[in-house]
């Protein structure tokens, strides 16, 4: 397996974007999910809302949404710290032979 | 007392050695490094002193050693290293085994380098040779094809005529020369064309040489006026190798100096050759001249010298020409065996020197250290032994004397050293025992200036202090959690991180902070979750205390809608744990009601904190035995800055407490005085005190004091305060005055004069008297010593005000980020989010990791420590001292390493 296209700084920086996005952004889903009032300014809302039942109806898909979305990305970043362990470990074991 | 308070008690020790035991004890001493020796030889310049020819020993071993050093660089050998491993300075004996290795290396090394020089320019000379062979062979070839020739002949022979009078010109003078030679080598092959006729006399002309310069492979145009005639000229030609580059320059010279009588053929060697003295890849090109005559033969070659052209004989003869080809490759491949046997040798010889050259460094670099040591000593009169001055940590004199006497025990001499205790009135150097936690923050401290000896070290409190103000600035758990554990990933491989030895220059700061950024990062942390702060968003971790008890239409009509406190809306039990995280939505009044707490935590935490070092200002007081300076310095500026300052900090906490709501009796006449509306501004009010001004409360439902007799109250503490100035300007020259006049009518009786020059304790009082003190110098000196306090604790007070400042600026510049980047990534409404998300992270992290963490994290930590070294050091530290610096062979390899590097 000679599939090395990222230096080691690269893979590092890879490997430790990916812990903290992977954290964060898991951690924000389930704030997302439970409905956590300090994200409400981070949801897709619309400017003109008919009545409340409609506003809060609508804030209820955003939070789904984005909780959604947030996992998605940590997802993502799983592949990413995948990846970039591989290539970390790739570049640690050929400095080793060297 | 333990020495992290205050610096080593040190004593000057005198240090008899005999001379054979001299060496061993340094050497002893050294590993200890505990002690500092002073130079007892000052006037003495370094060629004078007893030991030079061994330190010039020292020195030419070394630059041996970094001959082979640089070698085993150039080689690409690993060193070999052992950490923890360090050999003992070698007795002097062993100097000339080592002496005698370094010298047999180094020779068969410069033998072995020279020979292989010698050997590659040899095979460069027999490479160039064979390609001398091979390309003129090919110059011959072509003119000996008769094919070629005739072709040339129609070609170019009508170019030649179109090419004009020059160019036919050109070619007759130099047609001749070249016909000769080529004739002469070739003769058989060009029989058949001429007698064929295919050469006229018509087509006789070509043009040898171009005008163009650049046209390195010139075609041969060769032209034959008469075969009988060519014959009677002498055929010449040199051939060569000279540098590419150099080709145009040559060949224009040639043709200038000469007049056009040579003919230049030259072909590129393709491969790069060695060049044996630089062992750079040069390309080169070979050339072969042709000319006629003596004088022409003289001019070229030296032309081909100034060009530093090498010349090669080569026959003319195809036949000796082979030969001689076979010649040069056996040769070249003989040379090729030995040239690989010198490497294999010097790989060798070099591979074992890899393998101890770290050791013999170390060995060497510590007999040097140990006889720099010796130069500093004295010798007695006798010659027998050696007399030292040092300095010498009291509490360590034990393990001095017992290193002592090992050195004694291993250099087998009878005699033991003597280690003599002196008086001195000397100050002498601050030591502060540190160990790897300890250390950086006594560096903060040494950065500002090194405490002056048995003065009261600042570094313990700093330890808290430091990471605490840091926090303050920095009050954020994400961006705290990222900067903690970054320090503890270096704390925790701080052993593996330490054996690498990474050489940058940030790396190393941020190493040799790793434990304070651990800290800082914990404290933020700590003020992070205080603040209720995390990448500027709030956790609502125990519940807020905030309810909205407003109707569904209220909620729908208004766009900002309040809270009330002093209702229902307001549960009355606080949040238990920092600010509620109600606040963070509070967008019309959330910065307003930060700063009134951050501000007001400032002030609290500054004042504190400047107390705290006027209180350590007595501490020294107390230790150096200034009576004096404890009643007219250190009561006067507490009183001054409790009374004033410390009396606002308690004004805000009467305000805190005394002011508050009472639900259930909102608008009430009877509660109004304590309620928020009544509250009045700090800052007014102590502008007021200091002013001896009241105002009329305009609002006319509250009192116009916060509690009674606070007008006398004030006003009396202002009094008291200011009649603290003249006590802390005219006391200290008064008694000074007073004690003079007393010592003048006792006649020179020496009576406390430690009360103000502040000697230690133990040390004898110097002979320095202060009768003779200018008693006006002793008066600026006060006044200006009071004026930058009477100044500063108003200024420092306001100074502390940038932990508000930089928390605040903190705060936004996340919330910008968050709001900037992040929330761009949260803002769509289908799935694609999510990868689109993924991407704006990224982005928000390294902006979150680079500005918000590195830039505000290093202007927070130099805020911190201006507030360290101006605010609280100005207090108490004088930070007159000098450093310790003991002989101690770690810290000498340590910096010789560095150096090396």
């Amino acid at each position: 397996m000679a599939c090395k296209f990222c230096g080691p700084k690269l893979s590092l920086c890879g490997l430790v974007l990916s812990v903290w996005g992977i954290i964060q952004l898991t951690l924000m889903g389930v704030f997302y999910y439970i409905r956590a009032v300090a994200l409400l300014e981070d949801i897709p809302l619309g400017e003109k809302h008919g009545s409340i039942d409609e506003f809060v109806a609508e804030v209820e898909h955003g939070y789904n949404q984005n909780a959604l979305n947030c996992w998605i990305a940590a997802l993502l970043y799983v592949i990413t710290l995948v990846i970039s362990g591989h290539q970390f470990w790739m570049n640690n074991r050929s400095s080793v032979s060297m | 007392m333990g020495s992290l308070f205050r610096s080593e008690e040190m004593t000057l020790c005198q240090l008899f050695l005999q001379s054979e035991a001299a060496y061993a004890c340094v050497s002893e001493l050294g590993e200890l490094g505990l002690v500092q020796f002073r130079d007892l030889n000052p006037d003495v310049n370094a060629f004078q002193r007893k030991f030079v020819n061994e330190v010039r020993r020292c020195d030419e071993m070394e630059r041996k050693l970094r001959y082979l050093e640089k070698e085993i660089r150039r080689d690409g050998i690993p060193m070999l290293e052992i950490p923890g491993e360090v050999p003992e300075a070698p007795q002097p004996r062993e100097m000339i085994d080592l002496e005698a290795t370094f010298e047999k290396l180094e020779n068969e090394l410069r033998e072995v380098n020279q020979n292989a020089e010698a050997l590659k320019r040899n095979y460069l000379e027999l490479t160039e040779l064979k390609h001398i062979l091979r390309k003129t062979q090919v110059f011959f070839d072509e003119m000996a094809d008769p094919s070629r020739e005739e072709e040339q002949v129609t070609l170019l022979g009508e170019e030649g005529l179109m090419a004009g009078g020059q160019a036919l010109k050109l070619g007759a003078c130099t047609v001749t020369l070249i016909r000769e030679s080529t004739g002469h080598h070739s003769g058989k092959h060009w029989r058949q064309p001429h007698e064929g006729g295919a050469n006229t006399t018509e087509s006789m002309t070509r043009a040898l040489i171009s005008d163009d310069p650049n046209r390195h492979m010139g075609q041969v145009q060769l032209g034959f006026r008469d075969k009988q005639e060519s014959l009677e000229f002498l055929p010449c030609f040199v051939a060569g190798v000279i540098l590419r580059e150099r080709i145009p320059a040559f060949e224009r010279m040639l043709w200038r100096a000469c007049r056009g009588n040579v003919f230049l053929r030259q072909a590129e060697i393709d491969t790069p050759l060695e060049d044996p003295s630089s062992s750079d890849q040069v390309y080169k090109s070979v050339f072969i001249i042709f000319f006629q005559g003596d004088q022409l033969k003289t001019r070229v070659k030296k032309i081909c010298e100034g060009f530093r052209a090498t010349l090669y004989p080569c026959p003319e003869a195809p036949a000796d020409r082979r030969e001689m080809a076979m010649g040069v490759m056996t040769r070249i491949e003989d040379l090729n065996t030995v040239l690989g046997q010198t490497q294999d040798h010097r790989h060798r010889v070099l591979v074992a020197a890899a393998k101890n050259i770290k050791n013999w460094f170390v060995k060497v670099r510590k007999i040097k250290a140990i006889y720099h040591t010796l130069n500093l000593f004295n010798l007695d009169v006798t010659q027998k032994c050696l007399i030292a001055e040092c300095w010498v940590p009291a509490l360590d004199m034990e393990t001095i004397q017992l290193a002592l006497r090992r050195g004694t025990e291993r250099s087998g001499s009878s005699v033991p050293p003597i280690l003599n205790r002196m008086d001195t009135t000397e100050p002498p150097p601050t030591y502060n025992r540190t160990n790897k936690f300890t250390s950086a923050f006594q560096h903060l401290i040494y950065a500002y200036g090194v405490a002056t000896y048995r003065e009261v070290n600042p570094a313990p409190y700093t330890i808290i202090t430091f990471p605490f103000l840091f926090a303050v600035m920095f009050g954020d758990l994400g961006h705290g959690a990222l900067m903690a554990a970054f320090g503890f990933w270096m704390c925790y491989k701080e052993k593996p991180l330490q054996a690498k030895r990474i050489d940058s220059e940030i790396w190393t700061i941020f190493f040799g902070g790793r434990y304070i950024i651990l800290l800082m990062g914990l404290f933020s942390m700590y003020t992070g979750i205080i603040y209720n702060d995390i990448f500027s968003k709030s956790l609502n971790i125990f519940g807020s205390s905030w309810r909205n008890n407003y109707n569904e239409s209220t909620l729908l009509t208004n766009k900002d809608l309040q809270l009330n406190p002093d209702s229902d809306d307001y549960v009355q039990i606080p949040y238990p744990f920092g600010i509620d995280p109600v606040w963070q939505l509070a967008e019309a009044n959330k910065i307003i009601f930060m700063n009134a707490y951050k501000m007001k935590i400032s002030i609290i935490i500054g004042v504190f904190h400047m107390l705290f070092g006027v209180c350590l200002s007595l501490w020294n007081h107390l230790y150096f035995k200034r009576r004096i300076s404890v009643y007219v310095e250190f009561i006067p500026q507490i009183l001054f800055l409790t009374l004033l300052f410390f009396y606002m900090v308690l004004l805000m906490f009467i305000k805190w407490t005394s002011y508050g709501p009472t639900p259930g009796h909102f608008g009430d006449e009877t509660y109004v005085k304590t309620s928020g509306f009544c509250a009045p501004s700090i800052l007014i009010t102590f502008i007021n005190m200091m002013l001896f001004k009241t105002d009329e409360n305009t609002r006319p439902q509250c009192d116009d004091t916060m509690y009674a007799g606070q007008i006398g109250l004030q006003k009396l503490f202002v009094i008291l305060a200011l009649m603290c100035v003249p006590v802390m300007l005219f006391g200290k020259p008064y008694f000074i005055r007073k004690e003079q006049k007393l010592r003048a009518a006792q006649g020179h009786q020496s009576i406390e004069a430690s009360a103000e020059n502040g000697t230690a304790g133990g040390a004898p009082v110097p002979s320095h008297d202060h009768g003779d003190e200018d008693i006006t110098e002793v008066f600026i000196h006060q006044a200006i010593h009071t004026i930058e306090y009477v100044l500063g604790s108003v200024s420092h007070t306001a100074s502390y005000l940038r932990l508000w400042a930089l928390s605040l600026a903190h705060a936004q510049l996340a919330e910008v980020a968050w709001n900037m980047l992040l929330r761009k990534g949260l803002m769509s409404p289908s799935y694609e989010g999510g990868i689109f998300l993924y991407i704006v992270f990224a982005g928000w992290a390294a902006i979150s990791v680079s500005i918000l963490v590195l830039m505000e994290g290093l202007s927070a930590f130099l805020h911190t420590l201006r507030l360290h070294w101006v605010e609280f050091q100005s207090k108490f530290y004088a930070g007159e001292g000098y450093l310790f610096m003991p002989f101690s062979f770690e810290i000498i390899l340590d910096s010789a390493g560095q150096a090396e590097e």
